[in-house]
């Protein structure tokens, strides 16, 4: 029953092959019996989940047949749930029960998902392999001596291990699509404002997007559909309705134009990746789509952008954690200063303290305009190259990462290599577009994504291409050996 | 530009985070090193170019100066460290 996809468990229950309930006891057993080998989960909320299941089961004995009704899913741990402890992979968030259900959480509840637990990611989604969580490193299951990208590495590690069919993961240089990649997903950060932000503990609330990590696009179009749409909650929600994704994944790609950027295949990308990615462009081809040269000169100045605006965003929104209100409280406070800086040097780690200092330095008094207003010009030439770019294409196509799974601690000396792996994805968060990560095949036995990036809004064009390729490629049903 | 053991405990004041003597050395090498990373942004010409704040240039919406929210103080101050009688406790701020 864990092989099956969310489409297949939705015809599986229409068909009463099997119930919610039993479909739920069953992934919870599997959940308990693997993950000590992955530490994918930090929250299994078993209790809850019984209760949603055989509420779904009532729900379709009294009539309803909606295709997400008994799904089991889990959500990363930024998306608060109501009386579930909501970490953000921190120690400052312990028992931090949150006291509302995230917008995306109350949406995917309605639709009638059945929710597993909450899943390991970097510390408040600040990282590339998810080793900064307190609760611990996750491991990938392709090799469990390596890591499973980040931040939402949890929920790539558990859907990869077929814990789940899929999972919720938020995207704010990558850490949708990267961990994707790294364990042969499909996951896609949609357009800025696509998927409400309420709820979703905040990183870097200018580039932090919600979205689906699951095996195939099918399975993406169903989840996305769902968790997408305007909240009046959310300031930045775009008012605007939702195209139907699964309608979308039917469309033949004859005449797709593809745009393939010469700076995503040059120095720094590892050759086998290339050719994995040169060989999806093929069959690509093959289904009618064409392909151009393009250029996105400013993509080399998208990292040190990133590590301007995302820190000084996060320096901002991680003042409210003070030791005031919730979560950690050092010991002894001498006095209100000391509550403040003892509870924050305690609890959080230590590449969140560096992206708040970094973050707090750029907006300090006399550097505002060299970092912050620099970085944000900077953005808007990113973006302008992708304006000028979906001129000519449909779709901008490339690796998603430029190196394989690396091994777990490997990067953690010097912060600043790790930072480089986000090249190819960063720029998206930057520009605000969607993309989406598939998998293209296997190197020495570990997953390669091949990354699609959108025009605004055009989600659904990029899940039909990843959909109409799973449908002449199989590498998205390949298993890690021993899961 | 390096910063300096004395502009790192200033950041650590802005920012409200204790910083242990000895672990100074390592965060100014650390962040010195993420600083060496952004200055690469200066190279790049910039002129005329307006920032870029929200990418599909949206403004703040604005809605109805109405209440819309409920009272939820006991759910919200039952996951906090120290409360009495609906209030937050903090160590002494006025002697």
């Amino acid at each position: 029953m864990h092989q099956l996809t969310l489409a297949e468990i939705a015809r599986g229950l229409a068909d009463k092959q099997f119930s919610a309930e039993e479909l739920s006891r069953s992934l919870l057993a599997r959940i308990a019996q693997l993950d000590p080998q992955l530490n994918s989960f930090i929250t299994v909320t078993e209790d809850l989940a019984l209760e949603q299941a055989k509420a779904a089961d009532a729900r379709r004995a009294a009539g309803e047949n909606s295709l997400l009704l008994g799904a089991p899913i889990a959500h990363k741990d930024l998306f608060c749930t109501n009386g579930v402890l909501t970490s953000c992979g921190s120690k400052i968030l312990t028992g931090f029960k949150a006291p509302y259900d995230a917008t995306v959480v109350e949406k995917l509840k309605a639709a009638g998902t059945v929710t597993l637990g909450k899943l390991n990611m970097d510390e408040f989604a600040m990282g590339s392999a998810n080793e900064s969580s307190h609760y611990g490193p996750v491991k990938n299951p392709w090799d469990t001596s390596r890591v499973p990208g980040g931040s939402s590495g949890g929920s790539a590690a558990a859907v990869a291990a077929r814990l789940l069919p899929a999972a919720t993961g938020t995207d704010t240089g990558g850490s949708i699509r990267q961990p994707a990649a790294l364990t042969n997903l499909t996951g896609i950060k949609p357009t800025y404002g696509r998927v409400s932000r309420w709820g979703m503990i905040a990183y870097a609330s200018s580039l932090d997007q919600g979205g689906p990590l699951a095996r195939t696009a099918e399975d993406c179009a169903l989840l996305l559909g769902a968790m997408a749409g305007f909240d009046s909650k959310d300031s930045t929600s775009v008012d605007q309705p939702v195209d139907d994704y699964l309608a979308a994944l039917a469309q033949p790609l004859a005449g797709l134009r593809i745009g393939l950027p010469k700076e995503y295949f040059g120095a720094g990308l590892d050759a086998r990746i290339g050719e994995k990615v040169m060989a999806v462009v093929e069959e690509l081809k093959k289904l009618g789509a064409t392909v151009k040269d393009i250029s996105l000169p400013n993509m080399q100045h998208a990292i040190p952008a990133y590590y301007v605006i995302a820190p000084a965003e996060a320096s901002s929104n991680l003042s409210r954690f003070d030791g005031v209100r919730f979560g950690y409280r050092c010991e002894n406070p001498k006095d209100l200063q000391d509550l403040y800086k003892r509870s924050r040097a305690e609890g959080f780690g230590a590449e969140v303290k560096r992206r708040i200092m970094v973050g707090t330095y750029a907006l300090s008094a006399g550097y505002y305009d060299a970092y912050y207003i620099k970085a944000q010009q900077i953005r808007r030439l990113i973006k302008n190259d992708f304006v000028a770019a979906f001129k000519d294409v449909d779709v901008i196509l490339g690796p998603t990462t430029p190196n394989l799974a690396w091994k777990l601690g490997e990067k953690n000396a010097d912060p600043v290599s790790a930072y480089l792996e986000d090249i190819y994805t960063i720029t998206a968060n930057l520009a605000g577009i969607p993309g989406l990560s598939m998998p293209a095949g296997f190197v020495d036995g570990l997953p390669v994504g091949v990354q699609l990036l959108g025009n605004y809004f055009q989600e659904g064009r990029l899940l039909n291409v990843a959909h109409q390729y799973q449908q002449v490629s199989d590498w998205h049903n390949h298993a890690p050996k021993g899961f | 530009m390096a910063l300096e053991r004395s502009e790192v405990e200033k950041i650590a004041h802005l920012a409200r985070l204790g910083l242990n003597d000895g672990d100074i050395p390592q965060t100014t090498e650390t962040l010195n090193n993420i600083l060496g990373l952004i200055d690469q942004m200066q190279a790049v010409d910039t002129q005329g170019i307006e920032p870029l704040a929200h990418p599909l240039e949206a403004t703040q919406r604005l809605r109805a100066d109405v209440v819309t929210e409920s009272n939820q103080r006991a759910a919200y101050q039952a996951i906090a460290p120290a409360v009495e009688s609906g209030l937050y406790l903090v160590p002494k701020v006025i002697e």
